[in-house]
């Protein structure tokens, strides 16, 4: 169970997290919509620990925890941008190998097997030796969550996961999410996208524009 | 042909002692520069300060100007270079400069997104820099550094205001001694053999880094 208790966050005087309660039981999927500027994009970034809010707690099954924990500390939360963000300069499999080699302190030989075995699960064997312009859009984000999951996370988070995908591709990023539910993954989507978040959520969390995103979520 | 064989060996040891000042210019203040450019784009602002103004200093006034205060103006105050290394410190502390100037907006160029991910995969900073941003800003900055490695070669041939015996300087004395052009015309045709060979390697360089965009 992954438990937000009472997140505050401020921007100078603008409030954009009041006090936010969350609760996401194991193996779980938790989207949160609202339009753009409603501070899901912050919550999503407090938690991996790229903002530090004023206020609050992060549990993980009761063991508090904290996302901005010093670098080749335990992964425990993992991010798929909205702009997937792989680096440019590493093939596929760099990108998906670098961190479980230097933070994982995997062997090659060990990384480079399960990044082989999470690439065929998500259809993208053959690709290892490309680099991420040689890929489509739909691609590089498949690449991205593979390159999350190969660190092992406890919670996978996805910002904005269908906002560049046609149709077909936001159906099949729909399939993955749930095929990694059945894998017991936690997993959080931020998305103002409605029906993408019924479709694939256990439980919606709906924010306005305007107000704080705040109180209670059950 | 005689006479070209007569003068070539104090135009090759000339061309030596260019190629010496070139290679070692460029081995430490590349280097430096990514030091440097870092310390332009840190936080810490005295720090920040006084790196601008250094930046500021050696890009403001010429070389030669640096090259004769570092030989005949710094024993003044107790430093005392040999005319080599005098040169070496002018050529290093100038082009450090430049190169810091090129790299720092190399690094202001790699998107925020960049070093983000690399966060929140748990790498270091030294791992993302070594792994993701500096291979991306090597990239970005080859087309800039190629224009300093360029003029850095010719840049050698000021070495003569403090008496060095340089390409240029060897092809002077020839000149003045053998009342003919020709050792200036073979001094032309060398500078053109070493910028030729530099750009050269800078274009195998830029093929290295064209496996990705």
């Amino acid at each position: 169970m992954l438990e937000l208790k009472n997140i505050t966050k401020k921007f100078g005087e603008r409030t954009i997290l009041d006090n936010l309660n969350l609760e996401i039981p194991d193996g779980q999927i938790l989207a949160i919509v609202g339009p753009s500027g409603a501070g899901k994009t912050t919550l999503l970034r407090c938690l991996s620990g790229l903002e530090t809010p004023e206020q609050g707690s992060f549990l993980l099954n009761g063991q508090p925890f904290d996302p901005a924990a010093p670098a080749n500390a335990e992964q425990i939360i993992g991010v798929v941008f909205q702009d997937y963000q792989l680096f440019p300069n590493l093939t596929v499999l760099q990108n998906i190998t670098l961190a479980p080699k230097l933070v994982l302190k995997q062997k090659e030989k060990a990384a480079e097997k399960q990044a082989e075995r999470l690439l065929q699960q998500l259809d993208l064997a053959g690709k290892e030796q490309l680099y991420p312009y040689q890929l489509s859009g739909g691609q590089q984000q498949r690449v991205a969550i593979v390159r999350a999951l190969a660190m092992e996370p406890q919670v996978l988070c996805y910002d904005e996961p269908t906002s560049a995908l046609d149709p077909a591709l936001r159906e099949k990023v729909g399939q993955i999410i749930l095929s990694l539910k059945n894998e017991k993954m936690t997993q959080v989507i931020v998305t103002h996208d409605m029906d993408f978040a019924k479709q694939t959520a256990d439980k919606v969390f709906t924010v306005n524009a305007l107000d704080a995103l705040g109180g209670d979520s059950v | 042909m005689t006479y070209i064989e007569q003068i070539a060996p104090s135009l090759l040891a000339g061309a030596w002692m260019s190629i010496k000042i070139f290679l070692w210019t460029l081995i430490a203040s590349i280097p430096l520069g990514v030091l440097v450019s870092l310390g332009l784009l840190s936080k810490f602002k005295p720090l920040r300060a006084i790196l601008k103004f250094y930046v500021w200093v050696m890009r403001g006034t010429p070389l030669l100007l640096q090259l004769i205060f570092v030989f005949y103006g710094l024993p003044i105050i107790g430093i005392i270079f040999q005319r080599y290394d005098a040169a070496l410190c002018a050529f290093i502390m100038n082009y450090t400069a430049y190169f810091a100037e090129i790299f720092r907006g190399g690094f202001q160029a790699i998107p925020e997104g960049q070093f983000e991910s690399a966060k929140v995969l748990r790498l270091t900073k030294w791992q993302t820099l070594m792994h993701i941003v500096i291979p991306q800003v090597i990239k970005i900055v080859i087309p800039s550094i190629g224009n300093e490695v360029v003029n850095l070669v010719k840049d050698t041939s000021l070495v003569y205001v403090i008496g060095l015996g340089d390409l240029l300087r060897a092809g002077n004395v020839a000149t003045a001694r053998d009342v003919t052009l020709v050792p200036l015309v073979l001094v032309g045709v060398i500078y053109l053999a070493m910028t030729g060979v530099a750009s050269y390697a800078l274009r195998k360089v830029e093929q290295h880094y064209s496996k990705w965009r």
